[in-house]
């Protein structure tokens, strides 16, 4: 298929139709907007970098970059860490491997919103009663503060998503020779020694797409956030995500919010570049 | 004594792993009797057992989720949208491998690249165009769906595409094919495999979505999502009905699983890992 064939275009048109008038125009067009009073229809003042001036000094939406990266940084940590440690379990050949693989995995398929609902429940009604029950103080009043509120989203994160990344490493995991196994253990390897010399640099190409898979959802997060506390208390358990959502529609402050968007994206943007870069960097170098 | 200690090993593997299983089930447990409770039973303990099992939380969530107009929403709005995915993406993903010149290497990249920008970022500009061309409808959201969907989709099929052969259209064009009928009989049944992973990752995504429903359709024509966020609201303090409420918004999710837990796991396992 040529450049000039006809049907390399019309087999391309339909995506680029798509692309184009769905993400590649608005992203530039929001760009352009950011720097005016633009409300969602017209524009007419051109404000230079006012809008981004202004958004650096606003404590709220500093505060929910800041929690953003506290969660994005917990997070990724433990879902790497439970996702690779039930690969670990399911890809040890025990008779409920495929059931407690299904089991792992289930959470992934529901949506975030609804999932949020559920553990707004168990956080408050079922954690209260136990602790109430058990007469242990620290678990009543869940999601009622902005530190509960956090370790909310992050169990419900983790909960939700650790057996995808689960996946992951078992299809990595599930790769390793038997026998380079069953060589080390004959040579004498305990079973740490193994993990850390053959098992562990086996599975670090696993590493690479995990982290950047964990660490861009960390980032992107919105429904669970908006179920499981709306942001609160006093919009302290807010992510950036939820924050740009907020100034747009419901404060209606169109282009303060594209500026904020584009900040977002700039954020997500350079994280996942450098994560990418320096991962493959380091496989390299093994 | 080898042998035991291995054996020991393995036994208490199994009992951690159907513990921490427990773990995971126990979400579903607690929204399952308790959908099954009255407001002063819930009020009175959560761990319990019902003390009969009488559906009328259901029955009110049922109708106050106007479940079925609900379900068939979700189901139109997914199923057209991951269909139109699957049709231009792989035809895209064919064109693009097909055609070595710099201008499809930089057309390729533009798509990946295209994944790097998060939805918040292109949302507003992207409510204010459709809404003046008045396309915030069903009909715009499966458009959007297929401008959000199709870079990691043209990406998978791209990487498809090396598996199959150029023999296939050389022989195909010889016997007089023109490439719709080419890329139609021969290629598109070739990529069966990875259009099965496609679609379930595109359905997984787009089933759940809340935020760009929200934002584009009204609640006369919500899917399940959104639909739910509206029933929460109403009932917020009444976990009995909220909770029966979020069991059968989950039913259908968990019946698809039942019957497809080995294409789905397998599935998201290869949209990951490529």
């Amino acid at each position: 298929m040529q450049n000039k064939s006809l049907s390399f275009w019309l087999f391309l048109t339909p995506v680029i139709l798509g692309l184009g008038v769905v993400v590649v125009i608005p992203f530039l067009y929001g760009f352009i907007y950011s720097f005016t009073n633009w409300d969602g229809l017209t524009a007419t003042k051109f404000l230079g970098l006012q809008n981004y001036i202004e958004l650096f000094q606003e404590e709220e939406f500093m505060t929910s970059i800041w929690f953003t990266v506290k969660f994005a940084v917990v997070s990724v940590i433990l879902l790497n860490v439970f996702g690779l440690g039930l690969a670990l379990i399911v890809t040890r050949q025990i008779k409920s491997n495929n059931l407690l693989r299904t089991v792992f995995f289930m959470p992934n398929l529901i949506g975030g919103l609804i999932l949020g609902f559920i553990w707004q429940f168990i956080f408050v009604s079922v954690f209260g009663d136990v602790g109430n029950l058990l007469g242990i103080e620290g678990l009543t009043g869940w999601l009622s503060t902005a530190e509960t509120g956090f370790w909310g989203l992050v169990i419900l994160t983790a909960w939700q998503m650790a057996g995808y990344i689960m996946i992951i490493y078992i299809a990595y995991l599930e790769n390793i020779p038997k026998d380079l196994i069953e060589a080390a253990k004959i040579d004498g390897a305990n079973g740490l020694q193994r993990f850390k010399n053959i098992t562990f640099p086996l599975v670090a190409p696993a590493f690479t797409i995990s982290m950047f898979l964990t660490l861009s959802m960390a980032f992107k997060i919105y429904d669970q956030n908006l179920s499981l506390t709306n942001g609160g208390p006093a919009n302290k358990t807010q992510m950036v995500a939820m924050e740009i959502v907020r100034t747009a529609f419901t404060e209606n402050e169109m282009a303060y919010a594209q500026a904020k968007a584009v900040i977002f994206f700039l954020i997500v943007a350079v994280v996942a570049l450098t994560q990418v870069y320096y991962n493959k960097k380091r496989e390299v170098e093994m | 004594m080898k042998m035991n200690a291995e054996k020991r090993n393995k036994l208490s593997l199994e009992v951690i792993g159907l513990l921490l299983g427990l773990i995971w089930l126990a979400p579903f447990y607690l929204m399952i009797v308790n959908a099954f409770k009255t407001k002063r039973q819930i009020f009175s303990g959560v761990l319990g057992l019902p003390e009969s099992f009488i559906f009328d939380n259901f029955v009110q969530a049922f109708i106050d989720l106007e479940f079925l107009k609900s379900l068939f929403n979700s189901v139109l709005i997914t199923g057209l949208s991951v269909a139109v995915i699957i049709l231009f993406s792989s035809m895209a993903g064919y064109a693009l491998a097909r055609n070595k010149s710099k201008l499809s290497g930089i057309i390729f990249f533009v798509f990946v690249a295209a994944m790097l920008i998060p939805f918040q970022s292109v949302m507003i500009p992207l409510v204010s165009i459709f809404g003046q061309a008045e396309m915030l409808n069903a009909g715009g959201l499966v458009f959007m769906y297929l401008g959000f969907g199709c870079s990691l989709s043209i990406f998978l099929y791209h990487g498809a595409m090396t598996g199959v052969s150029k023999s296939m259209d050389e022989a195909a064009i010889i016997d007089g094919a023109n490439r719709f009928q080419l890329f139609w009989y021969i290629i598109f049944p070739l990529l069966k495999p990875i259009s099965v992973t496609v679609g379930i990752l595109n359905t997984i995504w787009i089933w759940n979505d809340y935020l760009l429903p929200s934002l584009v359709l009204s609640e006369s024509n919500a899917t399940i999502p959104l639909k739910m966020f509206y029933f929460f609201g109403q009932y917020t303090k009444q976990w009995h009905l909220a909770l029966a409420g979020l069991t059968i918004a989950i039913l259908p999710v968990i019946i698809g699983y039942f019957f497809a837990q080995k294409q789905i796991i397998n599935g998201v396992s290869e949209g990951a890992v490529k």
